[in-house]
């Protein structure tokens, strides 16, 4: 069994008459990069900010490292907001050292630690820039030395790439697989399913405050395939061949199947080769999460 | 503990360290001064002009001698009016004063004529008036042979002399009433001042936090109401910081104004003698001895309670005001419309209270006054307003109670509202969805 750093069990949360979380569990296994997804307004800031300890859950459970969230959590936890702003007037060096010294450090650890992320992302020079005079991009890599300054080992990142360009992607999501091999567990939340299907290993797909969809990549790709095949092929395709398969696309020389109901992939490349083609490849075709995930919010 | 002492420093310095702030907390004392030396010159300018009057006086009532004035001189001329009026042109007379003889001794109401191009100005006219008034008096006390000594004694003035029943207690002198309006005027009006002004600047930094989401970012490692608080605290440190400067430089520079430019409070009163409705007559010496007497009072006043008190009210009555404004501020993110109908009811009661303030230093004990300055909505202005007239100790001691719990109240009932307030986006809010967010769980 993988151990979790974090569990939710049952958690409700409801403003008003609305209820934003509705009886929602499930586990972030330690140490991975986890998909926290869901359509807007599906509840998942709402979850994040109950993981965080701003609000508080009405009913359930919630356990980081298998202890019940304490006051002492948050301190422990790294949290980015989708909707993140900057005191626009401050300097940069002194509103990273104001946000690190909020997080519990020293001003002298909290000062050397800024050094080191503004070294290592290439803005040593920043430091007596005025946050106002930075593009937004920029103000986002501060936001992010912010988040990860005080080294906690659960960091909630909400659409931690919005905004920026392709180099600063790569910069943020190889700093982002350095704190995986670090120990660090990622919660990662987002809609940009291509992003997720790189990064996540494990996803939860949230959807009108309800847990819809939970588990590895892999296996819900898996649970979710069709028995689609793309052929490539040389020679020319029999006539009669469509009685045997259902052809969803047809190429040049390509080929997309469905294989009939109970038909295993041995046997579908065996009638293949029963009708004389020859073939270049042959692989299954897995769904991509984001047609996992429009399915699954239609329904 | 330590992260909203981390808040306060921020917000205390970022702003004092603000150029705005410097320019703000230098330039007020200057303004002053500018005022000071604007209004002196003013004062001055009046007699700038040189004036010179004819004065005819066939009955010789005026006995050939009337006092001049700095820039205005009486002539006596022998001349008939007609052949003056002719010539006036061609003379240098601003004015052709006439004095008919008296034939009535006994009537009260004389009438002396003044020809002229322009009609007198308002100082010329009382001048004139009152010259010729203390001639006329001297000419009936002689036509009458009155004994003048015997009629100075009929000029009484009363003066009013309060002194304490108990004795030993404070003795005031006949002024105390008045310095002790003054100041106590004074002090309600800075109350006045920094609730608005401080008030407004909370909101105005809660909003802009909201609008921002700095608060996003912020609200995973403080708590609402630990940033709530840090700004209430920081900003009211940099009203207080303000209010210090004020209270030092404003005194000094008018002071410094006052010795180079050398016009002090004594000729300032001279000058409001000499403007008609202003002080009654009142020679420089008498002026002097005011001037020193309304020292002395003002330094006999208990300012060793005045000012701790004047400072506890401007926590207690900055803390609540200032916390009901930053609830505001929370819920309104950046709707500056929106702000304005949930600013009413907080502005309404301090305004009611600037009213009650203003009769409280006339009439100090009055019921009005007295319950004013224990209901803790007003007792912020009301109470410091009081100050100077020693109210009574155990007044003073239930307004303090009730407005140390009644802050305490406030911040907290602000709280509630600010922690959901600052998270809340595009929802409309009424006082009464306010209401609700009271209830809602953390």
């Amino acid at each position: 069994m993988i151990e979790s750093v974090l569990s939710l069990r049952g958690v409700v949360k409801s403003y008003d008459k609305k209820l934003a979380v509705d009886n929602v569990s499930f586990e972030v296994p330690k140490g991975s990069i986890f998909g926290l997804l869901g359509p807007n307004g599906a509840g998942k800031t709402s979850i994040i900010r109950i993981i965080t300890g701003i609000t508080r859950a009405d009913t359930g459970e919630i356990f980081m490292d298998g202890v019940p969230l304490n006051n002492r959590h948050p301190e422990l936890i790294g949290y980015m907001p989708e909707e993140r702003g900057l005191y626009k007037k401050m300097k940069v060096g002194e509103h990273l050292l104001y946000l690190a010294r909020l997080k519990g450090l020293s001003a002298k650890q909290a000062k050397e630690r800024i050094l080191h992320w503004m070294e290592k992302f290439e803005i040593s020079n920043w430091w007596n820039k005025k946050v106002e005079e930075l593009s937004k991009g920029m103000q986002q890599k501060i936001q992010f030395i912010a988040t990860i300054i005080h080294a906690p080992p659960l960091l909630i990142l909400d659409e931690p790439f919005s905004g920026l360009d392709p180099v600063n992607t790569n910069l943020i999501k190889d700093e982002i697989y350095q704190l995986k091999e670090q120990g660090t567990s990622i919660i990662f939340s987002t809609h940009r399913m291509e992003q997720v299907e790189e990064i996540c290993e494990h996803i939860v797909l949230i959807n009108g405050g309800q847990n819809v969809l939970e588990g590895r990549v892999n296996d819900i790709k898996e649970q979710f395939k069709e028995h689609y095949f793309k052929i490539d092929y040389t020679g020319t395709l029999a006539e009669g061949i469509g009685d045997h398969f259902n052809i969803i696309q047809s190429e040049d020389k390509s080929i997309m199947l469905k294989a009939i109901e109970g038909q295993s992939s041995s046997e579908l490349l065996r009638s293949l080769l029963n009708y004389g083609l020859e073939i270049n490849a042959f692989h299954e075709v897995l769904p991509t999460l984001n047609q996992i995930f429009i399915r699954q919010v239609k329904q | 503990m330590n992260k909203l002492w981390l808040i306060i420093k921020r917000e205390y310095l970022t702003r004092v360290k603000r150029r705005s702030f410097i320019i703000a907390t230098l330039l007020t004392p200057l303004a002053f001064a500018i005022f000071f030396i604007v209004v002196g010159f003013i004062f001055q300018y009046e007699s700038d002009e040189v004036r010179r009057i004819a004065v005819i006086d066939k009955g010789n009532v005026l006995q050939k001698s009337i006092k001049d004035e700095t820039n205005l001189y009486f002539k006596f001329v022998d001349t008939d009016l007609e052949t003056l009026r002719s010539s006036f042109d061609e003379l240098d007379y601003n004015g052709i004063l006439v004095i008919p003889p008296i034939n009535e001794i006994l009537s009260k109401s004389h009438t002396v004529y003044y020809y002229s191009n322009q009609s007198p100005s308002l100082d010329l006219e009382s001048l004139i008036k009152s010259r010729i008034r203390e001639r006329i008096r001297n000419y009936k006390i002689e036509a009458l042979q009155l004994d003048r000594r015997q009629l100075d004694a009929l000029a009484t003035t009363i003066e009013l002399d309060p002194e304490p029943i108990v004795k030993g207690n404070q003795d005031g002198s006949k002024m105390t009433g008045a310095i002790a309006a003054g100041i106590g005027g004074l002090m309600g009006m800075i109350m006045y001042i920094v609730v608005f002004i401080y008030g407004m600047m909370v909101m105005r930094s809660v909003m802009e936090e909201k609008t921002n989401r700095i608060v996003e970012v912020m609200i995973s490692s403080v708590r609402p109401f630990q940033m709530m608080l840090g700004k209430i605290v920081g900003v009211g440190a940099v009203g207080l910081t303000q209010v210090a400067i004020w209270a030092i430089l404003i005194p000094a520079v008018i002071f410094v104004t006052s010795l180079v430019f050398g016009f002090d409070a004594n000729t300032q009163m001279e000058m409001a003698q000499n403007t008609p409705g202003g002080a009654a007559a009142m020679n420089p010496d008498e002026a002097e001895a005011m001037a020193i007497q309304i020292i002395h009072e003002i330094k006999n006043l208990n300012w060793w309670s005045i000012i701790p008190l004047f400072i506890f009210y401007f926590i207690g009555g900055y803390f609540m005001y200032a916390s009901l404004f930053a609830a505001v501020g929370s819920a309104v993110g950046d709707d500056l419309g929106e702000s304005q109908s949930l600013t009413i009811p907080i502005t309404i009661p301090v305004v009611i209270a600037f009213y009650i303030m203003i009769v409280a230093i006339e009439s100090p004990t009055s019921n009005l006054a007295t319950w004013s300055s224990i209901f803790p909505l007003f007792s912020p202005i009301v109470m410091p307003a009081r100050l100077a007239f020693s109210p009574p100790l155990w007044e003073v001691a239930v307004s303090m109670l009730v407005l140390a719990t009644s802050s305490i109240f406030f911040v907290w009932l602000a709280g509630r509202i600010y922690r959901v307030g600052i998270l809340m986006y595009g929802k409309k809010t009424s006082i009464k969805e306010l209401g609700k967010w009271l209830f809602y769980r953390g």
